[in-house]
């Protein structure tokens, strides 16, 4: 992706929620593992390493929102749509075999991982595609 | 969509950087449109046309009159 000034701040914002979900986390499964989480706190315990990742959607949204390279935006939105195609088609074929009882259960939150892995097809994509300027 | 941005470009002697750089979008903007891999929106088109002082339609080849002329 093209360095634009939009992209730079998307860039911080990705990194500093990536080390804000690293803290939550580790906080998180430390707090859970020598039961130092209060029973009354346990949901808003669990729920906090989600938020930076919700917070990356977020900054996702608003990078979109602020790029004012229209190319450059809509490599990124080319990106996000086979982020969400791939993800959604995972989780829809994974569902039926799981259904079925041919593959074993999987966490909600592989659906993110799917859908990042999504955003880098999407750029290979991009690349492929629109050669030179899909980079 | 087919266009003469290539020719008025090379006339001026600018590089795609260059010309990126007077548009205020990045240099593979410009190269995706010349390659007619992307096609500018209204005011990005009318931006590229005022900057080389043409009409849209003399830098951007109407993709229904090149197909009507093919017929």
């Amino acid at each position: 992706m093209l360095k634009t000034p939009a992209w730079k701040r998307y860039n911080w914002r990705v990194i500093w929620l990536s080390l804000l979900y690293a803290i939550f986390l580790i906080a998180a499964v430390y707090g859970f593992k020598h039961q130092l989480v209060p029973t009354a706190v346990k949901y808003p315990v669990a729920i906090l390493p989600a938020l930076p990742i919700v917070g990356i959607f977020f900054a996702i949204g608003r990078y979109l929102v602020e790029e004012q390279d229209e190319y450059v935006r809509m490599l990124m939105v080319r990106q996000v749509l086979w982020a969400s195609g791939f993800a959604l088609s995972l989780a829809t074929i994974w569902g039926f075999l799981d259904s079925f009882d041919l593959v074993g259960h999987a966490d909600g939150y592989y659906i993110v991982i799917a859908w990042f892995f999504g955003l880098g097809v999407g750029g290979l994509v991009n690349k492929y595609t629109l050669g030179d300027g899909g980079c | 969509m087919e266009n003469r941005l290539r020719i008025l470009r090379a006339e001026r002697a600018w590089s795609q950087q260059d010309l990126a750089e007077r548009l205020e979008v990045s240099r593979q903007s410009v190269n995706a449109i010349e390659t007619g891999k992307y096609d500018p929106s209204l005011p990005l088109a009318f931006r590229i046309a005022e900057l080389f002082d043409r009409s849209i339609e003399e830098i951007f080849v109407s993709p229904s009159r090149r197909s009507s002329k093919a017929i």
